[in-house]
């Protein structure tokens, strides 16, 4: 049972990471075909490097992610922080219920309802359609819901008696926020901004939709090389895409591993008992 | 990220936080879903019941539910059922046999699950492409053992196997943080009891896993319902569901394409609240999301 | 925890910062590095860094370009990026788009997308002329217009040659794979190629927009392409649905040099484009006549930066960027100094001579063959658009 378990768990592994491998490996292909390898080659990322729009689509993406993930968290917070503090439940639910709409919507629905009231907002004031801040707002938009989701729960499991306390001692209201209530939620909002970054990054179809002329992101950019004749150059492009995520990936894995690892008691002491030795010997 | 029901808290003494404050916070907020998410799903329901002279009419979601338009509803709903059954079906054995797995092998298989998540959907899906083309390295392979040519491609099959490619770590998540948060001792307690292996998954780990189920269902399903490029890459255009037919409308930009295209994502919606509606009478009375 | 989550975001941030910083360095050190590996062509350029930049009045400012994929020489496979000369001519950064069909142009422009130069197909021009949705602009600003040969003058859809200048141009034919498609079937030289049941799924392939699709269905029925009865869209849209085949535009490349499907309808540059690629590809005009065009570059309504377009426009019909891009993108080319240029790849005798400037027998004979697209009137293009739709959900 334990070896059959182990195979299947193998055999999913390799389902799901197969396509990219193959991907990787043509990548290196000398020839363009997709039909044989012909020869490993490293030409497709040197095509890569001198390809300036790959670069801008790069730096476009992560301009787009940080700024949407930092104005939704911001935005996002205070709304959590508000709405914890509201009375009135049916305000608190709609506006819950509201913001929760682009998560549970398809990406086209959004996408597409989105176009539209560009359209006619830029129709009616005679602005660009679209443009960075057209794309920008979109991005803050379907954050928004996952800051709020991540945030409210430390919320409502913080201790209200210390807002109490601090507000006895003196604290104005927007003190006791920063100095009380603002370092608790803190893992919440931090996880809410990785969440919103993660999402704008990735997001392909409501970025294609409300973008303005020009401007590509990873996504967007893949998408249009993948209408025309697609060059390896692409696979390069996602072999390195893979790669990154990869080392980020193991790396925060790594630095949690070692958190933990110093949070184990029996290191701890282990820990303890050499400190002592070493002062003794010194 | 399930909320937790905690003793009641002590209220904030309100006096010292003007309620104009609280105002402050939220109103920014407040504003935002107004303009940004309210307003432009007016503009779907508008289109969908205006024709392009502006009267009001039902034509266009009648029109949806012609002969056509209806068959693709029909096509997409039933390959995303198909793709969330089959992801459901692979994900839950596979969560089982994670669980069993060493603290430290688990990490890292979730690890390795999570990494083709990250990665962006139109790289999988095309890495897939390339694996499946009929003269692709798959065909390759199994042309080693005198195996002809299979055309995967511009099929259903090969829709639904996209669907499984890049939505089943969606199913297996949730599921699997489900299953290894249940006490161990409630399986040792059924074993005791006499129940072997099978009956131990059935009569206790299942009833407990049922709002991870439901988390990896609607995570699943939803995407599936409304993708268009899934299905225009791997049946290179052959194939159109309710994503492709959106998207395509919209983009036509010909005389009631808004109002077409309305009526088409209206009734999507709908479908998607129908179905979380559903999931959710099955669903965590917390109303979490696991993510 | 909270340590947990602070040092995983900072490890990210970090990385990502790296990662920026070395995309971000190498991008900038190319461009000073003049990337372009073009051979050294004639001294009759007046291109070369900043030559014209002095007292050049849009220096600094940006061009939006749109146009089609795979159209332009941009550099790969050591040919001369165009774009990226005009840059360093004028210093005039360029933004460039790709559309793959006019009628996702004419989307982009009904939304309100503003570009500074568009290169539709002679019928969505006719379009947007009757849409207001492109300007008039003088041509007597363009220094290089009286390379246009005569026969691309006062064509129908711009009969004042006010509104657009001719970029190229082609007809419709199949391209083929001969390791695939049998000799009797080539024997033929005909439509039915595409309708052919000797095939499999996937290895027959249309254009996948409703112009074209139709329109080549329509020269194998030997109807008016430009017909406003409507028992002929009927005829049309029937005569489609007997057809297994997928709908691409470029992805048609990939398919055809990978040697994954056996044949395809598509403009006669690109499949040139092919051919160079794959040695087994081999190309047909259909006997009952297909599809002629003319991609002409226009400035829209909404452009921004008018004089810019101007100069762009301008600069591919010099001479030599006017060679290089035709020898790259593999079409004919309405420019006169092309075709006398020493440079130029596809000279009489020829294999790419014959495709492009010479008729076959059959069109010879009874030149009516050769259709041009003409703008539909609102009723005949409302029976285009339910077809085509239609056609797609099945």
């Amino acid at each position: 049972m334990k070896t059959l378990s182990r195979v299947y768990i193998a055999l999913i592994l390799l389902f799901l990471f197969a396509p990219i491998i193959v991907m990787m490996l043509f990548s290196f292909n000398s020839a363009k075909s997709t039909a044989a390898f012909a020869g490993f080659s490293f030409k497709w990322y040197g095509e890569l490097f001198r390809d300036e729009k790959a670069g801008e689509a790069l730096l476009n993406t992560l301009k787009l992610a940080v700024l949407s993930s930092v104005i939704a968290t911001v935005l996002g917070t205070l709304a959590a922080v508000g709405l914890s503090r509201l009375k009135r439940r049916w305000v608190r639910n709609t506006i819950q219920s509201v913001t929760n709409i682009p998560m549970m919507n398809p990406d086209i629905v959004t996408a597409v309802s989105m176009l539209m009231f560009f359209v006619f907002v830029g129709g009616m004031l005679g602005i660009a359609t679209r443009s960075f801040m057209t794309v920008l707002i979109a991005h803050v938009t379907f954050n928004l819901p996952y800051v709020i989701l991540s945030v409210t729960p430390k919320i409502r499991q913080m201790d209200k008696h210390l807002l109490e306390a601090a507000q006895d001692l003196g604290c104005t209201p927007i003190e006791t926020f920063f100095r009380v209530e603002l370092p608790v939620i803190l893992p919440g909002i931090l996880s809410g901004l990785l969440m919103a970054f993660t999402l704008s990054i990735d997001d392909f179809i409501i970025t294609q939709f409300t973008k303005g002329e020009g401007f590509y992101t990873l996504p967007t950019y893949i998408y249009s090389m993948t209408k025309r004749s697609v060059s390896p150059k692409m696979y390069a492009l996602s072999t390195l895409i893979f790669l990154v995520i990869l080392v980020l990936l193991i790396l925060s894995n790594v630095l949690q591993a070692q958190m933990d690892a110093r949070r184990d008691p029996k290191k701890i002491a282990a820990r303890a008992l050499k400190k002592k030795k070493k002062m003794k010997e010194n | 990220m399930t909320g937790q029901t905690l003793a009641p808290a002590p209220r904030v003494r309100q006096s010292r936080k003007p309620a104009i404050v609280r105002a402050v916070t939220v109103a920014p907020h407040g504003l935002w879903c107004l303009l940004f998410i309210l307003a432009p799903l007016v503009f779907v329901v508008y289109y969908t019941f205006t024709d392009p002279d502006g009267a009001f009419t039902t034509a266009n979601l009648a029109n949806v539910f012609s002969a056509s338009y209806f068959a693709v509803l029909k096509r997409s709903v039933l390959l995303a059922l198909e793709s969330t059954a089959i992801c459901l079906f692979l994900a839950y054995p596979l969560a089982l046999a994670i669980a069993k797995l060493k603290p430290r092998n688990q990490s890292l298989v979730i690890l390795l699950l999570m990494l083709p998540m990250w990665i962006n959907l139109l790289i999988r899906t095309y890495s897939l492409k390339l694996l499946l083309e009929v003269n692709g390295p798959l065909n390759d392979f199994l042309g080693l053992f005198g195996i002809k040519p299979i055309r995967f491609l511009n099929s259903e099959f090969a829709i639904v196997l996209g669907m499984v490619y890049n939505y089943l770590p969606y199913m297996i998540l949730p599921i699997y943080s489900v299953i290894a948060k249940i006490d161990p001792r409630l399986k040792e307690a059924a074993q005791d009891l006499g129940c072997n292996g099978f009956q131990t998954i059935f009569r206790v780990v299942l009833p407990l896993s049922v709002s991870g189920i439901v988390s990896g269902i609607t995570m699943v399903f939803v995407p599936s319902i409304s993708t268009f490029f899934i299905s225009k890459s791997l049946s290179d255009g052959r194939i159109r569901l309710i994503g492709d037919v959106i998207e395509q409308r919209i983009s036509l930009h010909n005389v009631a394409s808004y109002e077409i295209g309305s009526a088409l994502s209206f009734v999507l919606m709908i479908l998607i609240i129908v179905s979380m509606l559903i999931t959710n009478r099955f669903g965590d009375k917390d109303g979490g999301v696991v993510l | 925890m909270k340590k947990n989550a602070f040092r995983r975001t900072l490890a990210l941030c970090l990385v990502l910062v790296l990662v920026v910083f070395a995309f971000a360095s190498c991008g900038g050190a190319n461009q000073t590095d003049g990337v372009s590996t073009a051979p050294a062509t004639g001294s009759g350029i007046e291109t070369g860094s900043g030559s014209q930049t002095d007292g050049n009045p849009y220096k600094g400012t940006t061009l939006t370009v749109y146009n089609w994929g795979e159209y332009i020489s941009d550099g790969s496979e050591g040919s001369l990026d165009v774009v990226k000369e005009f840059e360093k001519t004028y210093g005039i950064k360029v933004k460039y788009d790709y559309f793959s069909t006019n009628e996702e142009l004419y989307a982009q422009l009904k939304n309100g997308a503003s570009y500074d130069v568009v290169i539709p197909s002679d019928y969505m021009i006719e379009r947007l002329i009757s849409e207001d949705l492109i300007q008039t602009f003088d041509h007597s600003d363009l220094q290089n217009y009286h390379y246009i040969a005569d026969e691309y003058r006062g064509l129908y859809f711009d009969p004042t040659d006010a509104y657009s200048v001719p970029y190229s141009v082609g007809m419709v034919g199949i391209v083929y794979d001969t390791t695939k498609v049998s000799e009797e079937i080539i024997a033929e030289q005909s439509w039915s190629l595409l309708w052919s049941q000797d095939f499999e799924t996937g290895d027959l392939i249309n254009m996948n927009n409703p112009r074209d699709a139709f329109g080549i269905t329509m020269c194998y029925l030997g109807i008016d392409v430009n017909t406003t009865n409507s028992a002929d869209w009927q005829r049309t849209y029937e005569k489609l649905r007997e057809q297994d085949c997928i709908y691409l535009m470029d992805e048609i490349y990939n398919k055809m040099e990978n040697g994954v499907s056996a044949a395809a309808a598509y403009y006669a540059g690109d499949c040139l484009q092919m051919m160079q690629e794959n040695e087994d590809l081999a190309f047909y005009y259909p006997k009952e006549g297909t599809n002629i065009f003319v991609d002409s570059m226009c400035i829209p309504k909404s452009a921004k930066n008018v004089g810019a377009a101007k100069l762009f426009i301008d600069f591919m019909l010099d001479p030599e960027i006017a060679t290089e891009n035709a020898n790259y993108i593999c079409y004919a080319s309405p420019n006169v100094a092309v075709r006398t240029n020493p440079d130029y790849d596809y000279h009489e005798g020829t294999d790419e001579y014959a495709i492009l400037y010479e008729l076959p027998e059959s069109y010879k004979e009874d030149p009516s063959r050769m259709q041009y697209y003409h703008n539909l009137d609102d009723a005949t293009q409302n029976w285009l658009n339910d077809y085509w739709l239609e056609l797609g959900l099945d």
